[in-house]
């Protein structure tokens, strides 16, 4: 089937708002090439479970293309329409299930060796989109914190070296309490700006008590049956032989309620979310380091937040997962040392991802060696590539941010 | 796949690492700048060729630059920096242009053009492999050819399915991990899970049970494994990729195979996302390389006349590419997650020689080719003329 020949009962499958955007823009979607509408679809038929952010996205493109005059669309869309598909691809349900095609596509594009073109057109259209839709000013910055090294007795390795160009490093933190101080400070954000989905807590274990209830928390500790569930299903399938394709393809079809999750509204957005940090993130399943990083990444990328507090635990050792992966993981061994670096990399990874948002110029930064006083801090009032000399404490560093 | 994977420009962003790498590598391995090269005529080296053994190790789980070549990443190659680069000619830029997963990119090292198949499939390349041409040409028994693999998925990469090579021309294609599921007794597979796990590309992924498995067997008994001796040897060992460079020097002794390739896979691990396991991998890989190039060394029949190549078989994706997640993974196609380096050494191969200019990682088969006399009618790379 082209794109040319789609009806509104092509949608029946999707959630009630998905399909309702689909209607509405349906004039559109006929007009587009095969090597992009399923592309949009994709990110559509999610939308009933995305981020205000992603709607926005969704929005915006639907918008601009609406807005084009024919050749001016045809000009945009060439790089797309130039790709040449196969009659396979062509006969996917792809607007029914654009996720799989989508995926298909990919490997599609791999082999024939057009995935650069691909990428090309993509990038195009991404920045005509932003440029025609600028994001809406923010209420305050953007304030990124990260704290390492739970666990850690002893250290001898430079930390945050990546990132002490970029900002003002802090030899001599002296923070008893900077947990509680950090999570304070998530709290007052999100009271002062009562954003939905807007600020958030990371933990990789238990976690602390969540410190306001407009602050979203997501911890390693509290997804434990989760995890055990998609651990154990996948497990099912490798005694049954399955292999990494179809391995892929049952994890992409989770869904909360096969995961023992139940929940409506802003609840389930963040369920969703949840599930699919288990099911997309390699290793999140596995290690507490991955899933800080991941979740941190996906997180910035999906909701766009305005507050994120990322507090990585340490893992279980290489030789626990083998255990866990041959036994489902009766004892497990941690390595505070081996989580120290993985968190160093994972703090560079989020200030990376943060830096990539709007408004980044102006959002603020914070990362803590917890227990071992040292800290960098990067944002618009932060001296770059410095050494603060002398103690400071944590309410200052807060400040230096603000 | 998302429409926000940003795109590099492929050709400039390899100059540029290539660049960082080389001159980085001048300043830590003491070689001069602007050395000038004088290719021999081709064919100089061939003379010997015949009585040459060749050691081919690459690197299924790529490794970047920031890891290996540039300043932050010096401390976990100390063996490559010291010991195997001063002695290599080293190509600072190789570029894979093709599929971007182990089996397949191995596959298209070894056939000299980028296969299509899917990764992921058991099956066996449709281009002729090195190992068919070389043991056709120069009429070599199959015990002259061998192949250590690190997992399931690359069993059928020793022979292709192409009507004028494949059938009874292949190389001989160990499993190191099968051969020990094999041989370990009823229930202690637990206890060498960290030797059996068989890929990185999942966040579980069992080996297949190697029960009844008449190739299995043959292999084992080919290389004469006291079932006992073996599985206490392994029982010292770490990691995948110690279990097969064990079988490579056993082979070695055994055999003394004219080429041998072995692909070190435990630097994949970075799929599940820990950083310090995968730096941890990279460092094992270095000491590891440097192993096998003593063996080849000490052994008396390697000693003098073996020639060792070294390469990843491809990069793994930039911080700096949204539409990645760094380190862990290789699925954007960036510049950097194509871009890696090979080093040449040993037999008939000049020392201390950078060359900067771009190659492909299809050049090597035609490379081989080309030194050791043997014709590769199917390939699509050419012949490194550096090395003659
Ligand atoms: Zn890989």
């Amino acid at each position: 089937m082209l794109p040319g020949q789609l009806t509104p009962e092509q949608f029946a499958g999707y959630p009630p708002g998905a399909r309702r955007i689909a209607a509405a823009h349906i004039e559109l979607l006929r007009k587009l090439p095969l090597g992009f509408v399923p592309l949009l679809l994709r990110e559509v038929v999610t939308y009933d479970w995305n981020f205000p952010a992603e709607r926005r996205e969704v929005d915006s493109q639907f918008t601009y293309l609406e807005s084009l005059s024919a050749p001016a669309l045809e000009q945009i869309m060439a790089g797309f329409a130039g790709l040449t598909l196969s009659p396979r691809l062509a006969n996917l349900d792809w607007a029914g299930a654009p996720a799989v095609f989508s995926e298909e596509l990919s490997a599609h594009l791999w082999s024939t060796r057009q995935i650069d073109a691909f990428r090309a057109a993509a990038k195009q259209l991404v920045d005509r989109v932003h440029a025609a839709s600028p994001p809406e000013p923010l209420p305050a910055r953007r304030l990124a914190m990260v704290v390492v090294g739970r666990g850690v007795t002893e250290n001898t390795q430079p930390l945050f070296q990546k990132l002490r160009p970029h900002g003002t490093y802090y030899a001599d933190l002296r923070a008893p309490d900077g947990v509680r101080l950090l999570l304070g400070a998530v709290a007052a954000r999100a009271r002062k700006h009562p954003i939905p989905f807007a600020h958030w807590y990371i933990d990789g274990a238990a976690g602390e008590k969540p410190p306001d209830p407009a602050v979203t928390c997501i911890s390693y500790g509290a997804l434990e049956p989760v995890r055990a569930a998609v651990l154990g299903k996948l497990r099912a399938m490798i005694v049954a032989g399955k292999g990494p394709e179809a391995l892929r393809t049952a994890l992409a079809g989770m869904k909360p309620a096969d995961l023992g999750l139940a929940s409506e509204g802003d609840a389930e957005i963040i369920d969703r979310f949840r599930v699919r940090i288990l099911t997309e993130g390699s290793g999140a399943q596995i290690f507490s380091t991955t899933f800080v990083q991941w979740t941190a990444r996906e997180l910035l990328r999906r909701a766009q937040p305005l507050t994120v507090l990322a507090r990585f635990a340490p893992r279980q050792s290489e030789r626990s997962m083998y255990e866990m992966i041959a036994d489902g993981g009766k004892s497990a061994a941690f390595d505070p040392a081996g989580s120290l670096i993985d968190a160093d990399m994972g703090a560079w990874y989020t200030w990376l991802n943060h830096r990539r948002l709007p408004e980044a110029e102006q959002s603020a930064f914070l990362a803590w060696f917890e227990g071992h006083g040292s800290a960098i801090a990067i944002g618009p009032a932060v001296e770059p590539n410095r050494e603060h000399r002398g103690p400071a404490d944590m309410a200052q560093v807060l400040a230096a941010l603000a | 796949m998302s429409l926000k994977d940003a795109p590099n420009g492929l050709q400039e962003a390899a100059g540029l690492a290539g660049r960082s790498r080389r001159d980085f590598l001048r300043a830590a391995t003491g070689a001069s700048v602007g050395r000038t090269l004088f290719p021999l005529a081709p064919g100089t080296a061939r003379g010997a060729a015949r009585k040459t053994k060749t050691v081919v190790v690459t690197f299924g789980g790529g490794a970047r630059d920031q890891e290996t070549f540039m300043p932050e990443g010096h401390a976990n190659i100390p063996h490559l920096l010291h010991e195997l680069i001063p002695r290599s000619t080293f190509f600072t830029q190789v570029v894979n242009r093709g599929i971007l997963g182990h089996y397949v990119a191995n596959a298209s090292l070894a056939t000299g053009a980028y296969e299509t198949f899917n990764n992921f499939a058991s099956v066996p390349p449709p281009t002729p492999t090195v190992f068919e041409y070389f043991r056709k040409d120069l009429n070599r028994p199959a015990a002259d050819v061998w192949v250590v693999a690190p997992s399931a998925g690359f069993q059928r990469i020793g022979q292709s399915s192409h009507r004028r090579y494949g059938a009874g021309w292949g190389a001989n294609v160990v499993l190191p991990k099968r051969l020990l599921a094999a041989a370990l007794p009823m229930g202690s597979i637990a206890e060498y899970e960290r030797l059996l796990h068989d890929n990185y590309e999942t966040p579980l992924y069992a080996p297949e049970d190697a029960g009844g498995d008449a190739e299995v067997h043959r292999i084992a008994e080919m290389l004469n494994l006291s079932v006992s001796d073996f599985v206490a040897h392994a029982g010292t060992l770490t990691s995948p990729d110690e279990l097969s460079v064990y079988i490579a020097r056993r082979l070695m002794r055994q055999y003394a195979p004219s080429l041998i390739w072995i692909t070190l896979h435990d630097i994949d691990i970075a799929h599940a996302g820990a950083f310090s396991l995968y730096v941890e991998a990279i460092r094992r890989c270095d000491r590891l390389c440097a192993e096998l190039w003593n063996t080849t060394q000490t052994e008396p029949e390697y000693a003098g006349k073996t020639m060792m190549l070294i390469l990843p078989d491809f990069g793994r994706d930039s911080d700096e590419d949204a539409g990645g997640n760094g380190f862990q993974h290789h699925r954007t196609g960036d510049a950097l997650s194509r871009t890696t380096w090979m080093a040449a050494l040993g037999a008939g191969i000049r020392e201390n020689i950078f060359v900067d200019r771009p190659a492909e990682t299809i050049d090597l088969t035609p490379t081989l080719g080309a030194l050791l006399g043997f014709a590769t009618p199917f390939v699509r790379g050419k012949p490194l003329e550096e090395l003659f």
